[in-house]
């Protein structure tokens, strides 16, 4: 790594005052962060640590039943905590990496990143969610902005990630066994007002959502619902875990599962 | 530099750190206690696993500072001051769950947890906690033994022969 300063102030004003600093950048749970810096890919002039920020901290419900995740929740806390209110976030939660990974790593730090085959930015943008920050509220579809891009500007926050409740969810991960990110992951939500899939993994342009699914299952809410419909594998990624039409193929496989396992 | 001071084992420590380095230097390096390892430094093996303010972490995926004010336990204070292993250790040598002995301090500290928070797991439930820590000797079929019998369960039924 190289070398560099290190703050880890208790609120968000703090924070964001720290983050004016030239090359400084916010460091939350550091699962992604770390080993980017190791790698020396990064070389901020100081990490100002999210982890210290008891604003940033927990799991609740707000007055229009969304469901709030405060920026520096560990997946661990969301997977115990958000369980009772909204059951297939957390098990998604529960779901990401391993035990320790959990513990560390956080829901701001996920969705900021926007890692194509992260599990985080599919319930982000399936459930419609408002990604809140330190000066603005970002509703998810106009967050997610392509592989590793979002409409966080330089030196803003994730504080928080409110998810309106669906009446029926779930998430389908095929796991990649060596990284334990998902090779496809299906998060399919519905809403009184439709059902939203959205899919991570498997795209060039990173989570997106799968809109032909949304509309055939708004009609018809069963995995049949899907029989006939594709995804184009010529957007889909190819690397060594998987072709372009191996992964556009699991999309669908995944999506027909989440269905019939949503309740 | 900056100042650091935090619980080791139930001692207080204390030290200077720059911003850049790691829990797992700090523990190894600077307090000189080497039984937690560094298996591959990029977060993947689970070697360097520790415990901070009680939660199972990857120490070389933790900045030092970060742990500024934390209790820590490694595996060095997993035994009884006078030497008696734990549950989990004495399992892990009456069923060889190790070989080399590399992951070994990660796999006690990610199995302690467990135990802790699920006294009595399932085959699956263990194979899954232990995503997170590999082992390049043992075919993890011993290991998975060791914890089941360190929370008092039958071995005998346990899958591969
Ligand atoms: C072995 C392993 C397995 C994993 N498996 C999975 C998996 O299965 N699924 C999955 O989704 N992820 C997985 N991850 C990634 C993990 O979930 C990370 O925790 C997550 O991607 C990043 O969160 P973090 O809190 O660690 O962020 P950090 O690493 O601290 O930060 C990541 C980036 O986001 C920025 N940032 C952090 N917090 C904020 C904020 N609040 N506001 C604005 N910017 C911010 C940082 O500056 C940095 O650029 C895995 C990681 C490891 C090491
Ligand atoms: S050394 Fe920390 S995870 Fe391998
Ligand atoms: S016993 Fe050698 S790596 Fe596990």
């Amino acid at each position: 790594m190289y070398a560099f300063d290190f703050e880890k102030p208790t609120t968000v004003a703090d924070a964001v005052a720290a983050l004016a600093d030239d090359e400084a950048q916010p460091l939350s749970g550091g699962q992604t962060l770390i080993p980017t810096l190791k790698q020396r890919l990064a070389m901020p002039s100081k990490l100002v640590s999210l982890t210290g920020i008891p604003e940033m901290q927990g799991v609740c419900k707000n007055d229009a039943g969304e469901v709030c995740i405060g920026g520096a929740t560990p997946h661990a806390v969301v997977a115990a905590e958000a369980a009772a209110h909204y059951p297939a976030l957390a098990a998604l939660a529960s779901n990401i990496g391993d035990p320790a990974v959990r513990n560390r790593g956080t829901i701001g730090g996920s969705v900021a990143n926007n890692d194509p085959a992260a599990c985080y930015p599919s319930a982000v943008l399936a459930s419609g969610a408002t990604v809140v920050t330190n000066n603005r509220e970002i509703a998810a579809d106009d967050y997610f902005d392509g592989l590793f891009m979002t409409a966080l500007e330089e030196g803003e926050i994730i504080t928080e990630v409110r998810f309106p409740v669906p009446q029926a969810a779930n998430y389908q991960k095929f796991v990649q066994p060596a990284s334990r990110f998902a090779l496809v992951g299906v998060f399919v939500a519905k809403f009184a007002d439709g059902v939203r899939v959205a899919v991570t993994g498997a795209s060039n342009d990173g989570v997106f959502r799968w809109t032909e699914a949304e509309e055939a299952l708004s009609a018809n809410f069963s995995p049949d619902a899907i029989n006939g419909l594709t995804v184009d594998a010529g957007d889909m990624i190819g690397d060594l875990h998987g072709t372009p039409e191996y992964r556009a193929h699991l999309v669908g496989v995944m999506t027909k599962r989440a269905v019939a396992a949503a309740s | 530099m900056a100042k650091l001071s935090m619980t080791v084992n139930g001692r207080a420590v204390s030290g200077e750190a720059t911003g850049n380095r790691l829990l797992v230097e700090f523990l190894r390096e600077d307090l000189r206690m080497t039984g937690t390892h560094v298996g591959c430094d990029t977060s993947q093996c689970g070697a360097c696993v520790v415990h901070v303010n009680g939660k199972a972490v990857k120490s070389c995926t933790m900045m030092a500072a970060e742990a500024d004010g934390a209790e820590i336990t490694t595996i060095e204070g997993i035994a009884e001051p006078d030497g008696t292993l734990s549950r989990v250790q004495q399992a892990f040598q009456d069923y060889h769950g190790l070989q080399c002995g590399f992951c070994t301090p990660g796999m006690v500290m990610t199995a302690t947890k467990l135990l802790e928070q699920n006294p009595s797991p399932t085959e699956a439930e263990i194979r899954h906690h232990l995503e997170g820590n590999i082992c390049r000797c043992t075919g993890y079929h011993n290991i998975v033994k060791a914890i089941m019998a360190a929370s008092g369960q039958d071995v005998s039924k346990i899958a591969a022969e």
